[in-house]
């Protein structure tokens, strides 16, 4: 099997003695998509930025497409691009020459770089703004800019640690659609987020990082099919002075005309629906209580 | 980053970037010595110069010249490097580079290079407003006056890229200029020869590194110095050799730039 990234006993101390990894191991498949979890603090940062070279590791080894990156790191980092949690561009440099010049870092020359900067910046609803100084842009404009870099040397594995934080909705979708689709061209993707929703998705492989360790390494469909119970909130038509018994839903009236049930993953939700219908309770819309991945994690990463 | 053609089209983008840099701000970084040497020239040149006589046989205007040209050169270059290299540091763009395939002194060199563009523009300017005050002037050697500007120009952009790699905040790059490399410079013979000072101070200006880059550089433009030029050409190939070992050493251990 080919691996874009194979990450063996890495461990990272901080000069203080804060131990951020204590000896994590974990491969990516090539063309996956592949989401990287854990709490603040849980190591996700450290880890990303020992494969991008801004944290230097403690022990442990890194390859990319195979690269040992201890031995060729020029050649390792030629096929990686990475969209840091922070802004990391100088704002005061226009867009498409902030995009030129990080093309220029990896050996493009200008006039090979330019057409696929102008290919790239509107992708990503920047042309029109590529002689703004980056600095006037918005955050989500920003968050652009930064995929840009990353992507600009058309890397064959792309990190991003938390790129959607602090964007809204809309663009988020866009993000999404665009991640996708540059995933289906065969870039493989780690992804860092706090938006698990995000991560369920987007993502067909998980990580989970907690402490320093990886708490769980799985497909993300055998782990939500580790989930037993699952929250559904049920708008009902006509107000309740209080919630009805029905055995084996354990039902709880959140207001008069929202009703809230766990139902066992074993249980069919049909029988609640003739159940609920059978004392005239009439329900306009069902939608789930939460996300069902951060119950999972918030359960894993508790223990 | 294996090949040449590579390596070299990400030190021209590097090079580059860093000259556009500072002539983007050129009202902060190209204005201010012409306009604090055109000072110097009217104050010191033209109303003092003439009281104070000769110095080493000069016009005290002709003298001073050179020692004014090396100290903006000095301050410039150093001062485009260690500010560039902090800024970059300090808004993180310095991972841009990290990330990227280039060589460590690729990374070196980029920045020294934009700082020697810079000492050395600086120098020509400084020059041509110094013609205006003594339009007579004549450089005696025109080669040994553009390699020490040059070597000089190096010389203290490596040094600025230490100080950076170094600092922690902003205050942290102007202590070294204001409390260290200032007085070595006014002390080093940019306005006086260290013949006029008693022996004590002239054995102890001897020891100020200062002294031999200028007069170097006065040697080349005048003729005239107080030290031994190939000695003192010698101190600054190998001060370039030891400054640039150290900056490679500390970029490859990620000293201030790596966590």
């Amino acid at each position: 099997m080919a691996y874009a990234l194979e990450i063996s006993d890495l461990k990272k101390t901080y000069p203080g003695g804060t131990e951020a990894l204590k000896g994590i191991s974990f491969a990516v498949e090539e063309g996956d998509f592949y989401a990287l979890l854990g709490p603040n603090g849980a190591g996700k940062s450290s880890t990303i930025g020992i494969i991008g070279s801004l944290v230097t590791k403690t022990a442990g080894r890194v390859k990319i497409f195979g690269i040992d990156a201890d031995e060729d790191l020029a050649l390792a980092k030629t096929m990686l691009g990475v969209v840091s949690q922070e802004i990391n561009f100088s704002g005061f440099e226009k867009v498409i020459d902030i995009v030129v010049t990080q093309a220029g870092f990896y050996g493009i020359p200008k006039s090979i770089a330019l057409p696929k900067v102008e290919k790239m910046l509107k992708r990503l609803s920047l042309w029109d703004k590529r002689n703004d100084q980056a600095r006037t842009l918005s955050g989500g404009y920003k968050r652009r800019v930064m995929i840009a870099k990353a992507l600009i040397h058309e890397p064959k594995l792309l990190i991003l640690d938390e790129p959607t934080a602090g964007v809204d909705i809309e663009l988020r979708r866009e993000m999404w659609t665009f991640l996708k689709e540059i995933n289906e061209n065969g870039t493989t993707i780690i992804l860092t987020t706090h938006y698990l929703e995000e991560a369920e998705q987007l993502c067909r492989n998980i990580g989970i990082i907690d402490g320093g360790l990886i708490v769980e390494n799985t497909s993300m469909r055998n782990l939500l099919s580790r989930l037993n119970v699952q929250g559904f909130v049920f708008d009902l038509e006509s107000p309740l002075d209080k919630a009805p018994e029905i055995e084996g839903f354990p039902l709880k009236l959140e207001d008069p005309l929202t009703l809230v049930v766990a139902v066992n993953k074993e249980r069919s939700i049909n029988a609640l629906f003739a159940e609920l219908s059978s004392l005239g309770i009439k329900v306009n819309s069902m939608r789930n209580e939460s996300n069902r991945l951060e119950e999972l994690f918030i359960e894993m990463v508790k223990k | 980053m294996s090949n040449n053609r590579n390596i070299s089209v990400a030190l021209w983008t590097l090079t580059t970037k860093e000259i556009r840099r500072f002539l983007r701000i050129w009202i902060q970084t190209l204005v201010p010595p012409a306009v604090t040497m055109s000072l110097y020239f009217v104050i010191f040149g033209s109303l003092i110069g003439p009281r104070i006589g000769t110095m080493d046989g000069f016009d005290y205007i002709q003298f001073m010249i050179p020692g004014l040209i090396m100290m903006s050169v000095i301050t410039n270059s150093y001062a485009n490097v260690v500010s560039s290299f902090y800024s970059v540091k300090f808004q993180r763009s310095i991972e841009e580079l990290l990330i990227s395939p280039m060589p460590n002194w690729t990374i070196l060199l980029g920045f020294v290079l934009g700082g020697v563009c810079r000492g050395c523009l600086i120098g020509f300017i400084v020059f041509g407003v110094s013609l205006l005050f003594y339009p007579d002037f004549t450089v005696v050697s025109p080669l040994l006056t553009l390699t020490v500007l040059f070597l000089t120009s190096i010389l203290f952009s490596l040094m600025g890229f230490i100080n950076a790699v170094f600092a922690d905040s902003f205050d942290d790059i102007s202590v070294i200029p204001t409390f260290v490399l200032t007085p070595l410079i006014y002390l080093g013979g940019v306005f006086y020869s260290i013949n006029i000072l008693p022996d004590f101070w002239r054995a102890v200006s001897m020891a100020n590194p200062m002294l031999y880059v200028v007069n170097t550089f006065r040697a080349g433009m005048l003729g005239v110095s107080d030290v031994s030029i190939g000695f003192a050409l010698g101190m600054i190939l190998g001060f370039i050799g030891l400054l640039t070992g150290s900056c490679l050493y500390l970029l490859e251990k990620g000293t201030g730039i790596r966590q």
